[in-house]
């Protein structure tokens, strides 16, 4: 029987603008960060292995090798250390490969660490990075981007599902007005449904990015890092760490077809479905048993798709929990109490391992006043690579 | 005050401009931003504004709030021709300031954008603003605009498509030092301005009001820690 793996140490650092940093001492904040949260940096010694998430350090940093980066500068040879890359799910199968080193039995202390530095490039070239991972001859040379992807995506389910641009602006209130108290988000603005939506000014102040989508559809592009540290809860080093172990109940994972044109159906996101229904066989749940989630909100409009595709909500029918206030911290069920990526940011390869710190933060108890979820039992996260084509969920539970 | 005949002689002849009438806009925030033109005494609070500003390398405020700071006291004694100023602000707090200049009946100058609240494209709005200024009400051909940031540049150049006569140098050559100098036509303005200008026009007297004693803000994000009259 594969042994329990639990996290025991967080860090996060402010999301926003670090283009002035490097991006190993953007990922080392916030490992060190973990380390001091677990119970101090000596604890480094008892790492058995280090795996780094990130996206693409080669294209915006023109920086490689990034896991064998940090253990040197964290002072942590002869430490392994691996990057793994999936796109802006990085950080999620990063955590996954922590969990599969601890349940193999090769190791009992893992380091996961992941972040992106995106603002060292401009706007549009980090928009062109992102879109590399499109196909590169259907899809990436045909000049599409996934603002552009999102955009059409987002057209066919208003004509399909009665989904309105103010429905969009409803969920982006709600991320910022969860991102506005949380102290790691890079937007901590709240913003009104009258300012983005209903007001004379909202068309301007709220401006189309990709029609239909507009600025408060979209998330920011944000530099960051976080971290976590995994232990094995069945050894005796489980001990040496001060906090007690939020377990991994579950992981799921799942792929799609790389070219969106060869699904049948673009508005059914196969991967998210069968990842998360992975995630809940492992951890013997099922959507009704989540007490909140941080869902990939790149755009708003996936938010809503990855709330029905995990099984939240019918298909269709999550715009209208929305309306209903459902998806707020107070409501049925909370939908990215962080923030979200709409509000928090994306920094797309650090994103997974941030939603896994909001989920540990809120089992915790240790949310900002006004964004604890009451009394959570399980949080799940998904994270979504590509254009929803490989994608990671994550189910922790509160034992 | 007597003007004496020396300094008659070094004051650019006064050309009487038409005035910008003030506007509302609601930000993303839901704060309300009055956007009027600057008086004589508002002079001190915008100095006093722009001045922390003037030791940020980052994003080139410090070139901006240099030359912004200049602009502003030239206006103030009269060494800078028929320039205006319009001020945004949120509760009577200064949250961001433009500068241009009328150069004759045919071409405005645009001069600087400077962005105290950051987050919200206040300098987004206060930009289209002087431009809707110099086509709308002063009823210029055109305006010619240069960028120190990359910021300004995605912001002007890129998103208003701005026609560039870099090449048309010197015969086309911006009184900021000479940089490439691109071009607000009136065509381009027209097929844009639904999309960047906005503001709801009369304000209501009360919300009028609250800018007409402009505060400097107490703190900046571009200044971590900085704190005025700390």
């Amino acid at each position: 029987m594969a042994p329990r793996v639990g996290i025991v140490g967080i860090g996060h650092c402010r999301f926003g603008n670090s283009s002035d940093y490097d991006l190993v001492d953007v990922i080392a904040y916030s490992a060190n960060a973990a380390f001091k949260d677990a119970g101090g940096l000596a604890l480094r010694k008892e790492v058995d292995q280090v795996i780094v998430g990130n996206m693409a350090s080669g294209l915006f940093n023109r920086e490689t090798a990034v896991a064998s980066a940090l253990v040197s500068r964290m002072d942590m040879e002869p430490c392994p250390a691996e990057l793994v890359e999936n796109g802006p799910a990085s950080g999620a199968s990063a955590i996954k490969m922590g969990y599969m080193a601890i349940a193999s039995g090769m190791a009992d202390v893992v380091l996961v660490a992941a972040g992106e530095v995106m603002r060292a490039v401009t706007g549009w070239e980090a928009t062109d990075i992102v879109a590399t991972m499109a196909h590169k001859e259907a899809e990436y040379n045909m000049g599409l981007t996934l603002p552009g992807f999102a955009g059409m995506v987002t057209r066919l389910y208003m004509e399909k599902y009665g989904l309105t641009e103010r429905d969009l602006a409803l969920v982006a209130v709600k991320d910022h007005a969860n991102g506005a108290k949380n102290i790691y988000s890079h937007v901590q603005l709240p913003v009104t449904i009258d300012a983005i939506a209903d007001g004379p000014s909202a068309g301007v102040v709220n401006n189309y990015v990709a029609e239909p989508l507009r600025m408060y559809s979209t998330c920011p592009v944000t530099d960051g890092s976080a971290a976590l540290i995994l232990v094995n809860m069945d050894s005796p080093k489980a001990k040496l760490f001060k906090k007690k172990p939020v377990r991994i109940a579950g992981i799921g994972s799942a792929t799609d077809t790389h070219v969106v044109h060869n699904r049948e159906d673009p508005l059914v996101l196969k991967a998210v479905k069968i990842s998360s229904d992975r995630a809940y066989k492992m951890a013997g749940i099922g959507p009704k048993d989540i007490s909140f989630a941080e869902l990939h909100d790149a755009f708003v409009i996936f938010e809503l798709m990855n709330s029905e595709e995990v099984g939240f909500f019918e298909r269709g029918t999550s715009f209208l929990a929305v309306r209903n206030h459902e998806t707020d911290i107070g409501g049925r069920l909370p939908i990215n109490p962080s923030g979200g990526l709409k509000a928090k940011g994306h920094p797309v390869g650090g994103t997974g391992v941030s939603q896994v710190f909001e989920l540990v933060r809120q089992l915790r108890g240790e949310a900002e006043e006004g964004r604890q979820v009451k009394d959570p039992k399980y949080g799940m996260a998904v994270n979504f690579g590509g254009f929803g084509n490989n994608v990671i969920t994550t189910i922790l539970a509160k034992d | 005050m007597a003007i004496d005949e020396l300094e008659k002689k070094l004051r650019p002849p006064e050309v009487q401009l038409a005035p910008y009438p003030s506007k509302v806009i609601t930000l993303a925030s839901g704060e309300t931003m009055v956007v009027r033109e600057c008086r004589r005494e508002d002079v001190p609070a915008l100095l006093g504004t722009v001045y922390p500003l003037i030791e940020v390398a980052k994003d080139y405020y410090d070139v901006v709030a240099c030359r912004m700071y200049n602009e502003i006291l030239s206006w103030y004694r009269y060494r800078i021709a028929n320039m205006f100023t319009l001020v945004g602000s949120v509760n009577g707090e200064i949250a961001g300031i433009v500068t241009s200049r009328h150069v004759d009946s045919h071409l405005g100058m645009s001069l600087h954008t400077l962005t105290i609240k950051r987050g919200l494209r206040v300098g987004a709005q206060l930009f289209a603003a002087k431009m809707e200024h110099h086509l709308e009400f002063l009823k210029e051909d055109e305006v010619w605009i240069v960028a120190e940031s990359p910021i300004g540049f995605k912001r002007w150049m890129i998103e208003y498509e701005l026609e560039d006569r870099s090449s048309q140098y010197p015969a086309v050559r911006h009184e900021l030092g000479g940089v490439p100098t691109f071009v607000l036509t009136r065509k381009l303005w027209d097929a844009v301005k639904a999309v960047k200008n906005t503001g709801t026009r009369p304000v209501p007297p009360e919300v009028l009001k609250t800018a007409d004693k402009l505060k400097m803000p107490n703190e900046y994000v571009q200044l971590p820690g900085w704190k005025r009259n700390a």
